[in-house]
């Protein structure tokens, strides 16, 4: 009976997500009046729980092992299976990084459990705790419970828990010995690469004007661009004009490329899903033109116009002409 | 090589949502359907590799009958048959259970590689591929960006977060989960519409396969629009005013002009 949380790092960096998730299993321990645990997995893994030591937990586990040196969705989950056969947490907590996306449904089907991805928030009601997750791209909102024995498992959107809410205190630490064989470990990972230097710096523009799906056509563009000029602001965009080819995969915001926090952000027919809400929403004064006043994109906006951008753009491109020139 | 795609019929994704009656789903009765994304470029990356090493693309989809329309469509761009799980209920399968219906289906096909989308745009758990990779005893990689055939075996690129790739190997057979933009996606031509008439297109049911909705380790309470927690100043008059009114804000308020 415990809280666990399993924490990532890659090449020795912590993700910050981690400390989210640190956080998220605190709360909840404090609230179930449950003992609270984390374990790191890899190959020489002191550094990482000396990091640890100084948080306030109740035990934490060093998962290490030669074959967990790379990351493999094989290693972590029968690692973790393993653990969590040993400790039997109620609740196992994690970041919804890519990795997590990677191992975990192969880690709760592998114990007849299903996890609950991508949380954005939890309460306690009567003993039992309720989880908060986003259906259709953020457009609709769901209440779940776990049912039956535990373990559960759920993990967590970056950016739903407070990173810097993390108790600190003392921690010992447990080494937990995972029994793995190389035949059990199918695939063969490389190292990390990027594609190529970034030649835009997104991050150091003072407005960009971001343009998303609603904008229909690559020929539509120059209304954007236009607006983008006025303003002396950087082009972006949001993933689906990226893969389109309308506009190189530099200028995507969101999980997947650049994440920005200019002065003055305009989402332009930009939904606003998740994935591109993660690059932009610590952008000061946030602008939205969509025709969808449900977007999620409004919920991070400051102002917005609910309308045809196609008829918005070119009024608002005038707009700020004449009021720049005055 | 035979190649079976997972896809599944979501809301078209400029769907205006509303909750049904008992706030357990949303009103399905005014929306139209489309394939979910991710699952299209799956079944894009499944073509281009028959294109280039020969073989079979077959089209597996769970879903109500309404599904049938989707499926003619992935015939119509050149998937080889089909096989449709007719089920009407599925939004109460959870992604175990669903993962399930599907594994049982691919365990007759003995596939050399297994394709879906990284996630559906409904439900958006982002599991079920792997789900299904476990129960079948596959290897699997996800959010993949590139897929070659190496000898007995692939060579895929993984997507990380913040532009990083991982090349990742692993042998045959093998389940990927495909993210947006791997590809270019094709359009059906009217000859492919005309052959799809005649593809085979297998029936079966749910309890056929031994499935069953409900789930005995997560629930759903409840569904509802959320709560707009940030006060956002709406300007909805004709775009002229509108346009007027965001500009003074900006200038005089936000001061960002």
């Amino acid at each position: 009976m415990s809280i666990l949380a399993v924490l990532e790092q890659r090449g020795g960096e912590w993700r910050r997500m981690s400390w989210e998730t640190l956080a998220a299993a605190q709360e909840l321990s404090r609230e179930l009046n449950l003992p609270v645990h984390a374990v790191i997995l890899g190959n020489g893994t002191d550094a990482a729980a000396a990091d640890l030591a100084s948080k306030k937990l109740d035990k934490i586990y060093t998962a290490d092992h030669e074959l967990l040196r790379e990351y493999t969705p094989d290693g972590y989950s029968l690692a973790l299976r393993q653990l969590i056969e040993q400790v039997k947490p109620t609740l196992a907590l994690f970041p919804h990084t890519y990795q997590v996306r990677d191992f975990l449904p192969k880690l709760a089907t592998s114990l007849n459990r299903v996890a609950v991805s991508d949380v954005v928030s939890h309460r306690v009601e009567g003993g039992a705790v309720v989880l908060v997750r986003q259906l259709f791209q953020g457009k609709v909102n769901a209440d779940v419970r776990f049912a039956g024995d535990p373990p559960f498992f759920a993990s967590l959107q970056a950016g739903a828990y407070r990173a810097d809410l993390v108790a600190e205190g003392s921690a010992p630490v447990e080494e937990f010995i995972p029994q793995l064989l190389p035949a059990e470990i199918r695939s063969r990972p490389q190292e990390l690469f990027r594609e190529s230097e970034r030649a835009v710096d997104l991050g150091s523009a003072e407005i960009i004007v971001s343009v998303g799906r609603g904008i229909k056509e690559a020929d539509n563009l120059p209304l954007v661009q236009k607006l983008a000029e006025v303003l002396g602001a950087e082009l972006a965009a949001s993933r689906p004009i990226c893969d389109a080819g309308w506009l190189p995969m530099e200028r995507q915001v969101g999980s997947s490329g650049q994440t920005v926090a200019p002065k003055m952000y305009l989402a332009i027919g930009i939904s606003g899903a998740i994935q591109h809400l993660v690059g932009m929403k610590a952008s000061k004064t946030v602008v939205a033109i969509n025709k969808d006043p449900n977007a999620p994109i409004f919920e991070v906006a400051d102002y917005g116009i609910v309308g045809d951008l196609f008829q918005v753009v070119p009024e608002l491109t005038d707009a700020i002409q004449k009021a720049k020139s005055s | 090589m035979k190649i079976v795609v997972c896809i599944k019929q979501v809301p078209a994704r400029d769907s205006q949502l509303r909750i049904a009656a008992g706030s357990k789903w949303i009103e399905e009765s005014d929306l139209s359907y489309e394939i979910n994304e991710p699952d299209a470029y799956a079944l894009e990356e499944a073509l281009q590799l028959k294109e280039r090493q020969g073989g079979e693309v077959v089209v597996l989809c769970a879903g109500p009958a309404r599904a049938a329309q989707t499926i003619r469509e992935a015939l119509a761009k050149g998937a080889d048959r089909a096989i449709h799980i007719e089920e009407d209920a599925l939004d109460a399968f959870d992604p175990l259970s669903g993962a399930r219906l599907l594994a049982a289906a691919l365990r007759a096909e003995n596939a050399d590689l297994v394709l879906t989308g990284l996630q559906s745009d409904d439900l958006g758990y982002g599991q079920t591929g792997v789900i299904v990779a476990e129960l079948l005893g596959l290897p699997h990689a996800t959010i993949i960006m590139r897929v070659e055939l190496e000898g007995a075996g692939i060579k895929v690129k993984r997507e990380l977060e913040n532009g990083w790739f991982q090349q990742v190997e692993m042998p045959l057979p093998a389940l990927l989960t495909i993210q947006s933009g791997i590809n270019k996606l094709r359009y059906a031509t009217l000859m492919g519409i005309k052959k799809a008439k005649s593809k085979e297109v297998k029936r079966l049911t749910s309890a056929e396969l031994g499935g069953a909705a409900g789930s005995a380790s997560v629930t759903l309470d409840r569904v509802y629009l959320p709560e707009r927690t940030k006060r956002t100043q709406l300007f909805d008059g004709p775009p002229k005013e509108a346009a007027a009114q965001l500009v003074e804000k900006l200038k005089f308020e936000a001061r960002v002009l």
